[in-house]
């Protein structure tokens, strides 16, 4: 329930259609890709400009009302979950290209821009926004940005951090910044950096410029079987040692292998025991030379097959199957809980086993697709919501895995980011002196802790409460810290 | 041993918090002449050097802060990788963490990302003398802020670097140098030109009204640009990259009263005049500007690169007074005062070397 005052502020600085607040008006705000955490917010916004962002921005900071920002609602990780006191403030008003500059290779896009929409805008001019998470159809750059998201083909290309140029974003108290620049670097901090991937904690973004790139000339995609995931898994690292970055560089088990076969009849093999996609991209020459090398290490490595696309619609093919993993194994299972985590590519044999025999400690069946490039791991949990016990075991299985990725030496977000979902596996990875930095952090920008509270940092009295507080030499060493 | 290092670190800047002393960094000393002097008892980072964990088919070398970058790079080239970056040395001695510190990237830069680009995780000591970790050894890490790249190029504001880890790359199979001799607006048009394509570009300089073009790659890719380029092979190519990365070109000899600017703008920036020498690196994002001190006019400089999405900086033969680095929007140096309150309330660390008061 919104105060009565700051009902009546908002509605003074917004237009009538642009504020919500009747029960089956925000039902639809109430989650995001993540469904596990569901919170119906006071009032829903849907400013159309950057001076309604301020107004609605300053209201909220004079009265201390909570500020959740919202993209397309996409994130796995709950980082849109709104708060019950609080308001949503919706970008999706703000999908407008700006401008597209094709000699300097930029676009300057709006927040609520879609993903692929920049690439189909920007191939008029050859040109391509690099970053793909696999809900490019429906991802906002905004929401891209706010949780540095990554997608397949970002060994070669990186992640969002590495393809967005500069920012213009509000702060809580209303104030406008600009970070980083149309330069490769800009003065002072790197806060374009920092506030990549701050999950809506710093500021909330209402301009971005993202570089773009030319589109390759050609690409092909090479797909492998193995009869063993341990052979697949060091065909991985010997494509790397021969000094090959490959575009995309994809693992499948068979569970995963089969369960996309069935949705899309990509022509899979069914009886691998892994399947690897390798993409080479580049100009003609490069695509056939290296190709050439990564068939003859696949082969070396024990490849059972290997074929590779001879056309782009046999390349769209073989990839058809990875990209419809999360629909695929929707298909297969009421519901599926996918997890992210990423690993140093050498403990692979051992999370991997790992993960097996928890399916059967657990009784439920998981499939594994894993950007094998870089080492990010997303085991898919099968199982079903309406059988008791079922979603708490799911929720269980997944953070023994984040824990296991924690212990290899790897991290509990490889591009899903932290929401609500990973704050206690947040207090595993981090000591409590690092915790107490990002809190800093935050409170260098939002001293009230009004941006999207509760998400990506978890307070040292949240970890207590998990029980999953890493002290440093057995002791709180600083009660003073602020904790929102 | 490497532990004591420093923990004896942390205690000493407790003991410099306590005091209220400051604290200047100091690495191998070879990029001593950019930024503001810093005044404050010297914590040389030399003595906790060496690779803590390198395995090549990760792409992810871990090394202490005084690792001499130089065998850094030794050691990945011993498997054929290399810092993509391209550091630039600037004098021997350069080391990893002053590198990073410095946040200062070579002539690969627009083709392989900045050295901010490649930084996975970082350890460093707050002014408070807490010894932290942040980041991982993980390609792909979204979890908590990114203070691995705040640090970067933060100079030592934020924290003392005692260790970091770096995604590194195979170094390209081939790589050849061509040559154009052009104007320079015209250089940089078609250096723009040549980027919207798919060709395997590495790096491009123009000085002395010749354009050099890097390509680097598979050799046949390599060899099928050089024909569609055209241009003169540049014989000892790799001499030529290496005197651009680290100063010793020519162009970067300075006269008896001349500085040196650094004009980061948008690659697209036209050409202009400043009553001084050019030489133009990073597809044209990058501009430096040799000439006498008064007639470089500071104010002419910082307004063009502020008026095309850049920043100028005094990047030698400053007088130590006057500003070097430029200057900041006043809502964007208040988170800067901000984070430093955050991690060096006391201001301890490297005082004054970006600005004043940090």
């Amino acid at each position: 329930m919104l105060d009565p005052t700051v009902h009546r502020s908002l509605a003074a600085v917004l237009p009538a259609a642009s504020l919500l607040t009747a029960p089956e008006d925000t039902k639809p705000y109430e989650c995001d890709g993540l469904t596990l955490y569901r919170e119906r917010p006071a009032a829903v916004v849907l400013p159309d400009t950057e001076a309604q962002v301020v107004d609605v921005l300053k209201l909220c900071h004079l009265a201390r009302v909570p500020v959740v920002a919202r993209g397309a609602g996409t994130s796995l990780s709950g980082g849109a979950l709104p708060n019950a006191q609080g308001v949503v403030l919706s970008l999706a008003k703000f999908r407008r290209i700006l401008s597209i500059d094709p000699l300097a290779r930029t676009a300057v896009v709006q927040p609520g821009v879609r993903n692929l929409a920049i690439s189909e805008a920007a191939a008029a001019f050859g040109l391509y926004y690099a970053p793909d998470p696999s809900s490019q159809i429906a991802c906002s750059i905004g929401g891209n940005v706010a949780e540095n998201a990554g997608g397949v083909h970002c060994l070669k290309y990186g992640l969002t951090v590495h393809n967005v140029r500069k920012l213009r974003a509000v702060l809580i108290d209303g104030e406008i910044v600009e970070l980083g620049g149309d330069a490769l670097d800009s003065a002072g901090y790197d806060l374009l950096a920092l506030i990549t991937g701050s999950e809506g904690l710093l500021a909330v973004i209402t301009e971005i410029t993202v570089k773009l790139l030319p589109k390759p000339q050609c690409a092909r995609v090479a797909l492998a079987a193995f009869d063993d995931l341990e052979k697949a898994g060091a065909a991985v690292g010997a494509v790397i040692a021969a000094g090959i970055i490959p575009a995309g560089l994809e693992m499948m088990d068979q569970p995963a292998t089969r369960a996309v076969e069935d949705f899309v009849h990509a022509d899979y093999p069914l009886d691998a025991a892994a399947v690897l996609l390798v993409e080479s991209d580049g100009v003609n020459e490069e695509v056939a030379a290296e190709m050439d090398e990564i068939k003859r290490v696949l082969t070396e490595s024990g490849a059972t097959s290997i074929r590779v696309s001879k056309d782009e619609a046999q390349r769209l093919l073989f990839w058809s199957g990875r990209k419809a993993a999360f629909p695929a194994v929707g298909r297969i299972s009421p519901d599926y809980y996918c997890i992210d985590g990423t690993i140093p590519r050498r403990a692979l044999p051992r999370v991997l086993s790992a993960i097996e025999a928890w399916s059967v400690e657990y009784g439920l069946r998981c499939a594994n697709v894993f950007h094998a490039g870089d080492g990010n791991l997303h085991p898919l949990i099968l199982f079903d919501a309406n059988v008791e016990g079922e979603s708490a075991k799911a929720v269980a299985f997944g953070d023994r895995i984040l824990g296991l990725c924690i212990e290899v030496g790897g991290t509990v977000t490889g591009e899903h980011g932290v929401g609500v979902e990973k704050l206690k596996t947040m207090c595993e990875q981090f000591g409590t002196e690092e915790l107490a930095a990002f809190l800093r952090i935050k409170g260098a920008f939002d001293p009230q802790g009004l941006l999207n509270p509760g998400k990506a940092v978890p307070t040292l009295a949240r970890c207590a409460e998990f029980g999953r507080m890493r002290v440093h030499a057995g002791e709180l060493r600083h009660p003073d810290i602020p904790r929102f | 041993m490497s532990d004591a290092i420093v923990d004896g670190w942390c205690a000493r800047i407790r003991d410099c918090a306590a005091r209220e002393a400051p604290v200047a960094i100091v690495g191998g000393g070879s990029k001593a002449f950019y930024g503001h002097r810093v005044d404050g008892e010297t914590l040389d980072t030399r003595e906790h050097a060496g690779i803590v964990d390198y395995e090549p088919t990760e792409l992810v070398v871990t090394a202490r802060a005084g690792t001499p970058l130089a065998d850094l790079e030794t050691a990945l080239a011993a498997e054929r990788q290399m810092l993509a970056f391209e550091p630039p040395h600037f004098a021997e001695g350069a080391t990893l963490g002053g590198t990073v510190a410095a946040g200062l990237s070579g002539p690969r830069r627009p083709y392989s990302g900045a050295v901010r680009d490649l930084v996975l995780g970082i350890r460093v000591i707050d002014g408070h003398g807490r010894h932290l970790a942040f980041g991982g050894r993980v390609m792909k890490n979204v979890a908590g802020f990114d203070v691995s790249r705040l640090m970067t190029g933060a100079q030592g504001t934020l924290g003392v670097i005692t260790e970091v880890s770096l995604k590194c790359l195979p170094r390209p199979a081939a790589e050849t140098t061509r040559v154009f001799e052009c104007p320079a607006d015209d250089a940089i048009r078609r250096v723009n030109e040549w980027s919207g394509h798919p060709l395997p570009l590495s790096a491009t300089c123009y000085v002395d009204g010749r354009l050099a073009v890097r390509l680097s790659g598979a050799a046949p890719a390599v060899e099928a640009a050089a024909r569609k380029l055209g241009g003169d092979a540049m014989p000892d190519a790799d001499t030529f990259w290496r005197s651009v990365r680290d100063h010793a070109h020519r162009f970067f000899e300075r006269g008896s009263g001349e500085v040196l600017w650094r004009l980061s703008v948008k690659s697209t920036a036209p050409f202009t005049d400043f009553d001084g020498v050019q030489l133009v690196e990073w597809g044209g994002a990058l501009r430096w500007v040799r000439g006498a001190s008064p007639a470089l006019d500071a104010a002419r400089l910082r307004a063009f690169a502020a008026s095309h999405g850049g920043h100028a900086t005094l990047f030698r033969g400053g007088n130590g007074r006057d500003g070097i680095f430029h200057p900041l929007a006043p809502a964007v140096m208040t988170l800067h005062r901000s984070l430093k309150e955050a991690f060096d309330p006391v201001r301890v660390l490297n005082r004054g070397r970006m600005y004043a008061g940090f």
